[in-house]
């Protein structure tokens, strides 16, 4: 088979062609580069680091498998032994981790391959991608437009097909959210599910590795191949994870919550047309739609805004020019040390948060603000209980907006939180969450709705997703058999 | 605005960061807009919500058990900006010392 043919494929039907012999892996990993990423990547930048002797070198090692010779672009905060891992900080410039990620290691006992390391926001913390070191990602479906963030720069280079599958990270919808702006799918796992051994932390109870594909059953395969409990993670949540092989079973039957209080103000016309056309969709699969009214978004921003910071404070007071990292210059004592390094090696956005998550901890806020966020968090994951008590899935927006342009957002830090409303609840409550993309809004950029499930409920979520695929293939074919059926008669 | 630059200054020497004189005023209104924003939860009834750190069920965290692996110290050096004979290097830890 050639790159031509290759680059296209679904994760599945690429390994299965380089386990039958009709592609050497090399060629399977190399196909993403030789092609799209040819045209693309020099505009889209969706790449931090590449190697390609590591690529030919990973490709040999594990030739069979379930993803045997199956491309993965990896967020830059995952560890890699053969890759530097920056998390797009000047901070960690050339870092190369002695250790791999649990997750990485499972991927490549599964016979995938790193086929780069995803740039991302520094730290993990934006919503755009462009508070990385190395510059902005931009959307490849328009390139003045943001691809969303955290992580996206996976979702990018999954979009435009250097990849079928991407490892990011989700911590108040880093994964989800760029999946929607690229038109890709993304998972945020259940809480503990997949290891956070090797993820660089950010907000240790809230980060989560999730997972970018072309094609529900791909995303279905590689969830199963990487979740389960490591001793390696004390948040690592114990006993089997769910069973996702039925991601192929439909919707029949299944009850998905409506709150369409949310979608009544502040959101984009051309997002609840998504909605409603998910919700349209569903039904026509055989769910049941039931509405209801949830907690307004803006509690989970506060409350989100509060713990993350407080907790990134805490995680990042690691970073002190000593043991590893950026280390300024001429400092003549060890506290002017830390301080230039730290000061010299963060960006604004991230010192922007290690200053609130500080004010929020010190003596005399901490009541007012942590606590207050933490008794907060107990409400809001009360509330996806009782919501959960109604129904099996809720719908929701992804974001309130399309994708945005560069720059527009880059001023106001509270606008760029903002766009974070609809994915924060997950993360605060540990719950699973998927983004999918439906029809594309007029103009072509990507359009997506949010599936939200129970503790251990991605088996349902990627069945949610499978039947949007199925309705949203079906809805492209009719419109295509209407403009094949009308041309003969408009001659 | 509910941080001031005098707040603003002293929450930065915590953090061990440097904000430049002329920036404190633009770094307390972007602190205090998002300060101001978290007041929302005080119109939100918390009554029998106890402070939640982890959701569950991580909330029980196991203890650590030691697995007996270990970086060398060759690896655990590798990446430091400066070491020598086996130590990472430091300036003097007190003002005014010689190192």
């Amino acid at each position: 088979m050639t790159a031509r043919e290759l680059w296209r494929l679904p994760a599945r039907a690429l390994a299965a062609a380089v386990r039958a012999g009709e592609c050497t892996a090399v060629e399977a990993v190399s196909a993403g580069w030789e092609g799209p990423a040819a045209i693309w990547e020099r505009d889209v930048h969706a790449i931090a680091h590449s190697d390609t002797e590591a690529r030919v070198v990973g490709a040999g090692v594990t030739p069979r498998g379930p993803l045997a010779g199956v491309p993965v672009v990896v967020k830059d905060n995952l560890c890699t032994r053969d890759y530097p891992t920056t998390c797009c900080s000047r901070m960690l410039a050339g870092y190369q981790p002695p250790y791999d990620a649990t997750v990485v290691r499972l991927l490549r006992e599964a016979g995938g391959v790193i086929s780069g390391k995803g740039n991302m926001d520094e730290f993990a913390m934006g919503s755009s991608t462009e508070f990385s070191c190395y510059g902005p990602t931009r959307n490849p479906y328009d390139l003045v437009r943001v691809p969303g963030g955290s992580s996206g720069g996976p979702a990018a280079a999954v979009a435009y097909g250097l990849a079928p599958l991407g490892l990011g990270s989700d911590t108040g919808g880093s994964v989800r959210q760029p999946a929607a702006f690229c038109g890709v799918i993304g998972l945020k796992p259940t809480y503990g599910r997949l290891s956070r051994y090797g993820l660089v932390a950010f907000a240790s109870s809230l980060d989560q590795v999730g997972i970018f594909g072309r094609h529900t059953g791909d995303v279905a395969l590689i969830y199963a191949l990487l979740a389960g409990p490591d001793p390696l993670d004390a948040t690592s949540r114990p006993g089997p994870p769910p069973d996702v092989s039925g991601w192929d079973g439909g919707v029949e039957g299944v009850r998905f919550g409506w709150p369409a209080n949310l979608w009544r103000a502040g959101v984009d016309a051309e997002v609840v047309a998504g909605l409603e056309e998910a919700a349209t969709w569903l039904e026509r699969a055989g769910a049941q739609r039931v509405p209801f009214d949830f907690l307004p978004g803006e509690y989970a921003v506060a409350t989100y805004y509060l713990v993350a910071t407080a907790e990134a404070s805490s995680n990042l007071a690691r970073f002190d020019g000593v043991r590893y990292g950026h280390r300024a210059a001429e400092s003549p004592d060890l506290h002017a040390l830390t301080t230039r390094s730290r000061s010299a090696g963060f960006g604004a956005e991230v010192q922007r948060r290690i200053l609130l998550g500080t004010y929020a901890l010190s003596a005399g806020y901490h009541d007012e603000y942590y606590l207050t966020a933490q008794r907060a968090r107990a409400r809001i994951r009360r509330e996806y209980e009782a919501a959960f008590s109604r129904c099996d899935l809720l719908l929701m927006p992804v974001a309130p907006t399309l994708p945005f342009r560069l720059g527009e957002k880059l001023d106001d830090p509270l606008a760029m939180y903002l766009s974070d409303i609809f994915t924060l609840g997950a993360n605060l409550a540990g719950i699973p969450g998927l983004s999918a993309p439906v029809t594309p809004a007029v103009g072509g950029l990507p359009r997506a709705v949010q599936l939200l499930g129970p503790d251990d409920g991605e088996g349902l979520l990627l069945r949610g997703a499978r039947a949007l695929e199925v309705q949203g293939e079906r809805a492209r074919l009719e419109r295509a058999h209407e403009v094949e059926f009308a041309w003969p008669t408009k001659r | 605005m509910a941080i001031q630059r005098d707040e603003v200054r002293r929450i930065a020497e915590l953090a061990r960061l440097e904000i430049r004189e002329e920036d404190l005023d633009r770094v307390a209104a972007e602190l205090s807009a998002v300060l101001d924003y978290a007041q929302a939860l005080k119109r939100l009834d918390l009554t029998g919500c106890e402070a939640l750190s982890f959701a569950p069920p991580a909330a029980a965290l196991r203890a650590d058990v030691p697995d007996g692996r270990r970086l060398t110290a060759e690896q655990a050096l590798a990446m430091a900006p400066e070491t020598e004979g086996g130590f990472f290097v430091v300036p003097p830890v007190m003002e005014g010392q010689d190192p």
